[in-house]
């Protein structure tokens, strides 16, 4: 079980750098994957519309694509008048897919396998729909606990109710991200251990291309969950941000 | 096999998923209808349906969740 979550370990890359608070601060391989995702984001949008042809080419295909599609998915999800979030949510976006998708390059961490990345994009993301909520609407942000129309007496249980569902979305947000990656690399290194297994065997050796099979299926499920989980991380930020904007 | 009730227990989390898998059925078999009956409205759909498998999918990933903490409990 140990050797299962090895993969996950965060190891330093480097010497201690500096120390914030007593704690020695190097860069670990964790921050190294970090920057090729946001280093592979950047590429892809500056370098991909160099060309800025009326008629796209592959690359500049590419990068409209997903400018287009996330463009789309946050005035559906969050409204025209989250427009000026449009930046933040795009980085995120861009951010969380090329880390999962590096993270299925072998012997590479997938970042947003620790639970504490996600977190704290997901905290993030509702810091500022704190301070946009209480920043647009005063007070009367509040008034998102407590929908219309409801007779008094059921309010103090509502309130209670959509404040426990408000909280625990950021922790929803985040665990989803987590438990797919997590789940997604311990299925494929226990196929792999399969195929060892049955290597070692002698006379089933043959079976080996069994576990080799569902590996490579399993393998392109996992391209399909990193996009999929990156697009679904996006639409939720974008509905959760919709509460800040509009619904007062 | 030597084990501990932890194993039991991480087993006895995962019967969780039960739930998931009938949820994300009605998920996709509603999603399925809607496009049927309506080909060209599969813009609308697909939104509602990402949103609702990712919710129900988080049901799944918490058991899964729960067992692989009681599984790294000491």
């Amino acid at each position: 079980m140990a050797s299962l979550l090895e993969e996950f370990e965060v190891h330093a890359l480097s010497g201690p750098l500096f120390s914030v608070g007593g704690h020695p601060v190097a860069f670990t391989n964790s921050a190294l994957f970090m920057f090729l995702a946001i280093i592979a984001g950047t590429a892809l949008m500056t370098l991909a519309m160099r060309p800025q042809a009326l008629v796209p080419g592959r690359w500049q295909m590419v990068a409209e694509t997903i400018y287009n599609t996330i463009s789309k998915l946050v005035e559906g999800a969050a409204g025209k008048k989250a427009k000026p979030f449009f930046p933040f949510i795009f980085s995120i976006f861009i951010f969380i897919m090329f880390c999962n998708l590096f993270g299925l390059i072998p012997g590479a961490l997938t970042v947003t396998s620790h639970i504490i990345v996600n977190l704290g994009l997901a905290l993030l993301l509702f810091l500022v729909i704190f301070i946009t909520g209480f920043a647009r609407h005063g007070l009367h942000f509040l008034h998102i606990f407590l929908p219309k129309g409801v007779p008094m007496a059921l309010a103090p249980f509502l309130i209670v109710i959509e404040l426990i569902s408000f909280l625990v979305r950021p922790f929803s947000l985040s665990i989803r991200l987590f438990a797919n990656m997590l789940a997604g690399h311990i299925l494929l290194q226990v196929f792999a251990g399969m195929i060892v297994s049955l290597l070692a065997a002698g006379w089933l050796a043959g079976l080996s291309v069994l576990p080799l099979i569902a590996n490579i299926a399993i393998t392109g499920f996992e391209f399909f969950v990193a996009l999929l989980q990156a697009y679904i991380y996006t639409i939720l930020s974008a509905v959760y941000l919709r509460d800040a904007i509009e619904m007062h | 096999m030597e084990g501990s009730v932890k194993l039991l227990g991480a087993g006895i989390a995962m019967v969780g998923s039960l739930g998931a898998g009938i949820g994300l059925g009605l998920i996709f078999s509603a999603w399925i209808t809607a496009i049927a009956r309506n080909p060209s409205a599969e813009s609308k759909f697909s939104f509602i349906g990402y949103l609702g498998f990712a919710v129900t999918e988080l049901v799944l990933l918490m058991c899964f969740v729960i067992a692989i903490m009681l599984m790294k409990s000491s």
